[in-house]
């Protein structure tokens, strides 16, 4: 096998450095859950390893007025955990409860989540609703800040250059009449790849809703935002009827792989449209009327 | 093949040990230190016969690098108690018939040890969602988690 | 072949049923009467999952013709509740002991508890082994079906483990 080597970087820059001068023959790792596998399975083939877990400044949930960053080493574990997080939407500590199993979470991170850009990465649902944005560096280029739903591009691609990596995402505090909803579905209770993985964000004003955000994968070669089921409901009174045309509109528009792999495809397309409506229902059960 | 040098705290004590950088803290604790009670499954993450704690936290150590645990704390099922003075774990594992094959065994307690070390008196729901990272084939579940609900019931708060 | 009645007692209760000479009262039991605890297995008194205790006696009824219980009395699985309507403390033990799996064996292995616990109130562990080794159990490693049916020896009450 061939040699490959590690370097542990003592800060984001030494790391930048190493990423620039490596370019496109190192391999970040961080909590290495999709990485070792892949290089076990002989499908990535770095020469240098660039260990980003121990650069502590990315590890981190901090609150600033009304914007929210985590930092892009945060563990799944952290996500799930963190009462700053809960309090500003329950629906990301939720869907990272639902990632994996303990052990996995304890070392997995957003960064990694969203750079490994499954097309069903558990944390890209509620972070689209969110509306969330993904800041990154490069060696010697200026930093970009990238809102979450132009970030991904095809399964396990993203717009990440060879030696850009995310250091935090972030997101604006959901207004007071805001209220949200996450639900996953898989085969098994724990350790489930998503059969369908939904989150809602819906603003109410009265009766009528102001805003609504609805996202959900793998039913495309991305995670995606359904922006025509959004506009649908906007501006409008979420009858039972709009819920119905909206869950019609969705099994139309998803466009989940062919091939049988878990679920076929017409499985996914029926459970997505009930789930969101499930999702956007429960949602409004924290509607104040 | 280059290799590095590094130093981990195994149950206590402290060993060095030469390791490459592709070398999994799995592959180097059963194969250049010792440590054949953490099990080698499925090598993939899926299995949980591998969990360690790692500076306290329960992890696959095939999914960690070696040199991601330098100047870390493992701590392994033989850490945990001996046969004169088993740790409560094992031996509530034993009385419960929580052991058949004996595969998962050494996953599982570290599991509950992770879980029991942040929850003292978890319910049976928490349990479970303890050792979801950790699958056995034989005892049907029910007995690793009287076990684990056993010992948190034993225990003072 | 000429088809015959029998009289036998099942779990207390008298029936008449007609039956055909080469029936096997295992599938009496299950079909004519809807006693389904009784499992059929392998048919060919390998397993014992199909125990029940005729007068008083653990026979495999796989291997056991309707026509030569005529008369008898039977007890099966479902046969084992206390007058009360509570379970035997056999059952109990193997509620309390994770004895239960699949538990398509458990039916066999209670009967052989019973039928040891009536004839010996206190069996040793190796007296246990020698009742039971005639039923296979493909999930519990069987440790503790053993534990299970000791608990229930003499003097003691099943432990509530759970």
């Amino acid at each position: 096998m061939a040699d490959i080597e590690y370097l542990a970087p003592r800060d984001l820059e030494e790391a930048l450095k190493a990423m620039e001068e490596w370019k496109g023959r190192a391999k970040v790792i961080a909590g290495g859950t999709n990485l070792i596998p892949y290089m076990r399975a002989g499908w990535v083939s770095p020469e240098l390893l660039i260990d980003f877990s121990g650069l502590k400044d990315l590890d981190l949930i901090k609150r600033e007025d009304e914007t929210l960053s985590i930092g892009a080493l945060t563990t799944i574990a952290e996500v799930a955990s963190s009462e700053t997080l809960r309090s500003f939407s329950p629906i990301l500590p939720n869907a990272a409860g639902h990632l994996g199993n303990p052990l996995c979470r304890n070392r997995a991170t957003i960064g990694g989540n969203l750079a490994n850009a499954s097309p069903g990465a558990d944390m890209a649902p509620p972070l689209l609703v969110l509306e969330a944005s993904v800041h990154t560096e490069r060696g010697g280029e200026s930093s970009r800040e990238i809102p979450l739903d132009q970030f991904f591009l095809g399964p396990n691609k993203t717009v990440l250059e060879q030696d850009e990596v995310i250091t935090q995402i972030s997101f604006p505090k959901p207004k007071d009449s805001a209220t949200g909803s996450q639900t996953k579905f898989g085969l098994r209770n724990a350790d489930a790849l998503s059969i369908v993985n939904v989150a809602v964000m819906i603003e109410m004003e009265g009766k009528l809703c102001r805003k609504a955000r609805v996202a959900l994968c793998p039913l495309a070669p991305t995670p995606i935002r359904m922006y025509r089921v959004e506009e649908t409901l906007e501006g409008n009174e979420i009858t039972a009827e709009l819920l119905d045309e909206c869950g019609d509109m969705l099994k139309q528009e998803v466009t989940p792989r062919l091939v049988s792999i878990r679920a076929s495809a017409e499985y996914r397309k029926v459970l997505s449209s009930v789930l969101f409506k499930r999702a956007v229902r429960e949602a409004l059960k924290g509607v104040e009327t | 093949m280059k290799t590095y040098e590094i130093q981990i705290r195994l149950n206590g004590e402290l060993r060095t040990v030469a390791v490459t950088a592709r070398e999994t803290l799995l592959e180097a604790l059963r194969n250049k230190m010792g440590a054949t009670e953490v099990k080698n499954g499925c090598g993939k993450g899926d299995c949980g016969s591998c969990a360690v704690l790692l500076d306290g936290k329960a992890v696959n150590s095939c999914l960690t690098l070696a040199l991601q645990a330098n100047g870390k704390e493992v701590l392994t099922v033989k850490g945990m108690g001996t046969e004169e003075n088993p740790h409560p774990l094992q031996k509530a594992f034993v009385e419960h018939g929580a052991v058949q094959c004996g595969f998962c065994t050494s996953g599982m307690i570290m599991s509950a040890k992770a879980l029991l070390d942040q929850t003292p008196k978890p319910n049976r729901e928490e349990i479970r969602e303890a050792i979801s990272g950790n699958l056995c084939r034989c005892t049907g579940y029910k007995k690793i988690i009287d076990a684990i609900r056993d010992v948190s019931l034993r225990t003072e708060s | 072949m000429k088809n015959q009645t029998i009289d036998v007692t099942v779990n207390g209760e008298k029936h008449e049923i007609l039956v055909e000479p080469n029936a096997l009262l295992v599938n009496v039991l299950r079909d004519e009467l809807g006693l389904t605890g009784t499992k059929y297995g392998y048919g060919t008194g390998q397993c014992a999952a199909c125990t029940v205790l005729v007068n008083g006696e653990s026979v495999l009824s796989c291997l056991t013709l309707a026509v030569a219980v005529d008369e008898a009395d039977i007890v099966t699985i479902e046969g084992l509740d206390q007058p009360d309507g509570s379970l035997d403390p056999v059952q109990e033990a193997f509620l309390d002991h994770g004895a239960i799996q699949c538990g398509f064996c458990t039916p066999g292995m209670a009967m052989m508890g019973r039928d040891l616990l009536n004839k010996n109130p206190d069996p040793s562990e190796s007296e246990i082994r020698e009742q039971i080794k005639g039923n296979l159990c493909r999930c519990t490693g069987y440790t503790s079906i053993v534990r299970a049916i000791k608990s229930c020896s003499q003097g003691r009450e099943p432990q509530a483990k759970r």
